[in-house]
């Protein structure tokens, strides 16, 4: 084992009084003295300030990036605009997904998030399949993310440019004097940014955010809680190298040309599915009681046969009480079907739900 | 009446051969935000370190498991609805169960305030 690494941050977390635990071989944040509730419900109300810096973050210089990158994702990197971001994921030969991440037209070159965990991975796969690509680690730049409706108004009021981006849109400018990409995403299911900027300045910059008086620092188990009540996967739970992108119901992160025209790794499972169906899915459960359904939980039908399995739950803040996401067998998983949740050896009554559970408030 | 603590944090005021259970602070700073509460039912009876019931907090699950030998008498279904007291009064109000201990000689291997600060640091 090696020693966790530290984010440009970590000084600051643990003056804010920042958990510090390990996560993905960094130390991380999990909550500040507001706790994981407060610090959800700051950012779906007013505005959080999460460090995500140990995500990796990848320059691609080149002739055709886009096109290239089509070769490992079944997205449409090729037509994406210059300032425009987009979510995708590398598929392995037998359409599982091997990482999720966000691709961004940079212009002169591609800028790309991978997650924490996988950078080991994703790097070398970029390196040696994207021929002609310089793929460069960058090591030198903090990630923070700032999420919730008042997002806008704590980095517009030091950067104005970033007021006039749309969701999905990125680009480069100055705040504090500090230049900065400042990227109109993230994952909490809220308006927000992704701002990457040089190490040495990230705490400056950080401070600049939590001066304002909407806004608080957050931690992973708040973005864990936003996410899921977002909706959205979280790699190494509700998908990995096994489950294909049409089981996860991300087939609307895969363009219509691609769909059609394949020749992306997978590409015939993934076709396959989409023309037939897949042979499990996942869908959103709303427990009926108090109890929290977590990772691993069974999923049986109401006749008492095993369907599927729980991948992510706990508690929704804003929902007021617990939610999951989990697989389900084809012929299962259409919203409002009954099923049991066996927590503890007992069944507990669940209902199939549309995902997400809040309304997302993205500014398109 | 008497206060004991255990090494799993819980506390357990003692009057005669019954006592008040609950969690400690600091057990409850260390879960964060309480959501769920698994509660036995009155008349059920335990062995020392057996489980008898659940809290989860936003992060996780965590056991609770019996200090001694004895059997609940009483159940706080108070905290079905407001499990979040259990984050704002665990040492008062957000009492789990009480209990009827068994075998009192059992205290003695649990610790007095003093002990338990010693122990949590």
């Amino acid at each position: 084992m090696t020693d966790p690494k530290r984010t440009p941050l970590y000084d600051l977390h643990v003056e804010l009084g920042g958990k510090m635990v390990d996560f993905a071989g960094w130390e991380m944040p999990v909550q500040y003295p507001l706790g994981i509730m407060g610090e959800h419900k700051q950012c779906r109300e007013r505005a959080a300030v999460f460090d995500v810096s140990h995500m990796g973050q990848v320059i691609l210089r080149g002739e055709n990036v886009g096109e290239k990158l089509e070769a490992l994702c079944p997205q449409a990197y090729a037509t994406l605009k210059e300032g425009k971001a987009r979510y995708g994921f590398f598929t392995n030969a037998d359409g599982g997904i091997m990482d999720d991440l966000i691709v961004s037209n940079a212009g002169d070159h591609y800028f790309v998030v991978v997650n924490a965990a996988l950078r080991h991975q994703d790097i070398p796969h970029m390196q040696a399949n994207l021929d002609g690509v310089e793929v460069i680690e960058i090591f030198d730049r903090a990630l923070v993310a700032v999420q919730g409706p008042a997002a806008e108004n704590v980095v517009g009021e030091l950067c104005p440019a970033a007021r006039d981006l749309k969701f999905m849109e990125t680009t480069v400018a100055d705040i504090n004097g500090v230049e900065c990409r400042i990227s109109r995403l993230g994952y909490t299911g809220e308006d927000g940014y992704e701002i990457s900027i040089p190490e040495e300045k990230a705490v400056e910059v950080t401070r600049a955010f939590l001066a304002h008086e909407d806004c608080e620092a957050a931690g992973l188990g708040a973005r864990d809680s936003l996410r899921l009540e977002a909706g959205l996967c979280l790699y190494g739970n509700d998908i990995d190298q096994s489950t294909s992108p049409i089981e996860a119901s991300l087939g609307w992160a895969i363009q219509k040309r691609r769909k059609e025209e394949g020749g992306f790794p997978g590409a015939d499972r993934v076709q396959k599915e989409l023309a037939d169906g897949a042979s499990r899915k996942l869908v959103g459960i709303r427990p009926e009681g108090r109890a929290p359904a977590r990772h691993g939980v069974e999923i049986q039908s109401s006749q008492g046969n095993t369907i599927g399995q729980i991948t992510s739950g706990g508690f929704g803040p804003t929902v007021g009480g617990p939610v999951a996401m989990g697989y389900v067998a084809a012929g299962h998983g259409e919203p409002g079907e009954v099923v049991n949740l066996i927590i503890r050896g007992k069944p507990q009554p669940a209902q199939i739900v549309a995902l997400p559970f809040v309304i997302q408030n993205y500014k398109r | 009446m008497a206060t004991y603590y255990s090494d799993e944090h819980e506390w357990l005021t003692v009057e005669g051969d019954t006592a008040t259970l609950g969690i400690t602070k600091h057990a409850a700073e260390q879960l964060g935000d309480v959501v769920f509460v698994e509660q036995q039912e009155a008349g059920d009876e335990f062995e020392k370190g057996g489980e008898i019931g659940v809290i989860e907090s936003v992060k996780a699950a965590s056991e609770l498991y019996a200090p001694v030998d004895g059997e609940i008498v009483e159940v706080n279904e108070a905290l079905v609805d407001n499990p979040g007291s259990l984050n704002d009064d665990p040492e008062g109000e957000a009492w789990i169960y009480k209990i009827k201990i068994a075998d009192a000689s059992q205290l003695e291997d649990l610790m007095d305030l003093d002990g338990y600060k010693a122990l949590i640091g």
